[in-house]
Order: structure tokens, then C-alpha cells, then sequence
């Protein structure tokens, strides 16, 4: 009788006796993660769910991601097919007004130098060590954009998800702190107070309804490995464009968008086992990470400059800042810088056109890139 | 492949490809805009 309350009683402990070291550490993490995302505002929507996913695995014995757990199966069904980050795409897409890129088309070409981050990037991974994979996946940060790292990585480095996701979606939410310095070490007073003029409506709702096919259907020839992601960003504005499908498209900026949000941030959280994440790899990913926003910052900027000479001085190199997908925090950012040094001067729309054009960029250079590795064989 | 051809073969491509990518399209966009031009009925 009194071994069987013992051995009772000792199933009660036995979580805590299971513990690793790694497990109360992350579940720490798992706890600043939450005040990051309550107490700081720091992309909320995310960091609630990736945390707490976070304490959950951390949580010895309850085989959460074991087969059969729960956690497993959200991560099999939306992560491991892809699904989750596509169905996001399609809620973007459907959030996102391309006008303002679309009144100055020429924008676009700051979207594709916002992305030269990602490529320094994997070289530098390289450098270190990586494998031409997790390579890919680390560069991928640079893009800016959690469901495009989510889509790449959880497809050719599954075991670098956690780190690669949750500096994705921290350094986006710290655009306003990482890029201003960078925007002024690289420009002239002179060329921050560059006026750019008001944004004039003129683009016709033929083209802004064109828009999505077009880039869907050039882009989908060019690239077909990144066509599910250019596909559904583009599905998703196409909806809104139509003006017809409006239950559709409210449905997938807003309940869709929310249940996927969900599930995929208590996915991320489930990859984050301390016996797996806790490793110098992650801290050498998280400042690569860093590394590759200053970069694609840095680029958006000179390239900025270069248009500026190209145009006589009509393009505000701030503007290139924007020309990341983190939208649309950096386009305010932009506005920000401008109207420190000028309170009349107003680059919100122009930065905007730049920022979308960022977005269509972070995709299109993941694409590339996945076309890219399938011609040398690497995938 | 040795990581040295890897690493330089995707930044000229890749940030090549993209660049490429984004400025025709928005070559394509500007004959979008010519060929069905912005009417002031619109607004």
C-alpha cells in the first residue's frame, strides 16, 4: 500500500526529474517572447502563439511533438505541406493596395535591391560553416518576410525552423530601430530633404486587375519553383482588385489569416525544443539574421542614390530603405527620417509603392533563388 | 559544387535574376499603364 502512494507520488515528479538543462532556459524564452509581443507590441499575433508553443514542447513527457501529439500534427498538416505559410500569402495579397508602386512603376527596381541582403547573406553563411541549404534558409531572413523564411526553410533546412522563424519576424518588428541609423550613416542631409512630390491617382483599374496576372504569369515562367508563393499573394490581390468576390476576400484577410496565424505561430513554437535550439548555430543565425536586414537597408538605400543620379535628383534615396517586404513599418519608418529634416516634405506614398514593391521583391527573390538552385541540382 | 562557386554563382544570379526579374516587369507595368491609361470617370 505505502509503495504503491510512493510510486504514485513519484509519477508526480518525474516531469521535473526529466527536465534537460535546455528545457527551463527555453521556457524562459518562451516568457520574454510573450512580454516582447504583450508588454512591447513586438508583432503580438506571432509572439503569443510562438511562445507559448515555445513553453509548451519545453515541457517534458507530454510527447506534444511526438507522433500523434497535438502540436506534431498542426506542424505535419500546415508546416511540413507548406500550407500554413501559403494560406498567410493569400490574406496578404489581399491586404496589400499595390497602387502606390504601381502610379511609378520604375519603384520595383528598389523592391529587387532590398533583397541583396539575402544573397550577401547566404555567402556569409557559407563562410561560416553552413551547408549550401541551411545556407539558403539563414539568407532568407534577409527577405523581410516570415512566410517566405517559413516556406524555404521548412522545405530544405527543417531543423533551423525555430531560429530562422523567430528572426524573421523579430528583426521585421525591429525595422524601426535597425534601419533609421543606417538610412542617415548613408545619406547627405541634402539628399533627405529631396521633395518627391505628391503621388497622383492615375493608374486605371484594368491595370491594377492585370497586375496580378501579369506578375503571377511572367514571374510563374521565370521562376516556377516560387510559384506557390507568388501564386497566392497574387490570388489574394487579384480577389481584392476584382471587387467581386468581396466575402472571399474578407474571409482571407481576416478569419483565414487569424486561424492560420494561430496555427503556424504554436508550429514555430513546437520546433523550439531547448535540446535542439539551444546550440551556438542559433546564435550565429539570429545575428546573421541582423546582419542580413543592415544589408538589404544599406543596398535600398544606394540603390536609392544610384536612382537619384539617374533621375537628376528626383528620387529621395530614403525611399530605398522601403524597398524591403517588413510592410508597411518601413514606409513609416521612411516618412519618419524624411520629416525630420523637412516637416512639409511627404515620401509616405512613394516609400508605400517602394514597400510593395519590396514585397512582390522578397517573394520574386525567393523564387528566383529556388529556380536558381534546382538549374545547378542543389534541390 | 565547392561552397566558393555556390556562394558567388547565386549572388550574380540571384541578385542578377531578381533585378532582371522586377525591371521588366515593371516595363510591363508601364505598358499597362499606356495601353489602358487612367480614366478621370474613374474616380
Amino acid at each position: 500500500m505505502s509503495e504503491a502512494i510512493l510510486n504514485g507520488l513519484n509519477g508526480l515528479i518525474t516531469g521535473f526529474q526529466s527536465m534537460h538543462w535546455s528545457n527551463p532556459i527555453m521556457i524562459v524564452v518562451g516568457i520574454i517572447l510573450l512580454y516582447l509581443g504583450i508588454k512591447k507590441d513586438i508583432e503580438p499575433v506571432l509572439l503569443v502563439p510562438i511562445g507559448f508553443g515555445c513553453i509548451l514542447v519545453n515541457i517534458p513527457l507530454a510527447g506534444l511533438m511526438d507522433k500523434d501529439g497535438f502540436l506534431r500534427v498542426i506542424y505535419e498538416a500546415g508546416i511540413t505541406t507548406e500550407l500554413f505559410p501559403l494560406l498567410i500569402f493569400v490574406g496578404i495579397g489581399a491586404m496589400t493596395d499595390f497602387g502606390p508602386l504601381l502610379e511609378n512603376p520604375k519603384i520595383f527596381l528598389l523592391g529587387a535591391a532590398g533583397q541583396f541582403g539575402i544573397f550577401l547573406t547566404l555567402a556569409l553563411a557559407l563562410a561560416l560553416g553552413f551547408t549550401k541549404l541551411q545556407a539558403v534558409s539563414i539568407g532568407i531572413i534577409g527577405a523581410c518576410d516570415g512566410p517566405t523564411a517559413i516556406y524555404v526553410t521548412s522545405q530544405y533546412a527543417p531543423e533551423l525552423l525555430g531560429a530562422v522563424s523567430v528572426a524573421a519576424y523579430c528583426y521585421m518588428s525591429l525595422v524601426p530601430m535597425i534601419q533609421p541609423p543606417i538610412m542617415r550613416a548613408l545619406t547627405t542631409k541634402e539628399e533627405r530633404t529631396i521633395n518627391m512630390g505628391t503621388v497622383k491617382k492615375s493608374v486605371s483599374k484594368t491595370t491594377r486587375l492585370l497586375f496580378p496576372l501579369v506578375v503571377t504569369i511572367f514571374g510563374g515562367l521565370i521562376a516556377p519553383k516560387g510559384l506557390p508563393l507568388l501564386g497566392t499573394i497574387m490570388l489574394g490581390n487579384f480577389m481584392k482588385e476584382s471587387g467581386v468576390v468581396g466575402r472571399l476576400t474578407k474571409a482571407s484577410e481576416n478569419e483565414i489569416a487569424n486561424i492560420v496565424t494561430l496555427l503556424l505561430g504554436i508550429s514555430i513554437g513546437a520546433t523550439m525544443d531547448g535540446r535542439v535550439f539551444l546550440t551556438s548555430q542559433t546564435l550565429i543565425i539570429l545575428v546573421l539574421g541582423f546582419v542580413a536586414i543592415c544589408l538589404d537597408t544599406a543596398c535600398g538605400v544606394l540603390f536609392g542614390k544610384l536612382m537619384k543620379v539617374l533621375t537628376g535628383g528626383k528620387v529621395n534615396p530614403l525611399i530605398g530603405a522601403a524597398g524591403i517586404s517588413a510592410y508597411p513599418m518601413s514606409a513609416r519608418v521612411v516618412q519618419k527620417e524624411g520629416q525630420k529634416y523637412d516637416r512639409k516634405n511627404f515620401l509616405l506614398m512613394h516609400a508605400m509603392g517602394a514597400n510593395t514593391g519590396g514585397q512582390v521583391g522578397s517573394v520574386l527573390a525567393a523564387a528566383v533563388m529556388l529556380s536558381v538552385l534546382k538549374g545547378m541540382g542543389v534541390i | 559544387m565547392d561552397n566558393w562557386t555556390f556562394g558567388i554563382t547565386m549572388i550574380i544570379v540571384g541578385m542578377g535574376g531578381t533585378l532582371l526579374t522586377l525591371w521588366i516587369l515593371s516595363l510591363l507595368m508601364s505598358l499597362m499603364k499606356k495601353i489602358f491609361p487612367f480614366a478621370k470617370e474613374e474616380n
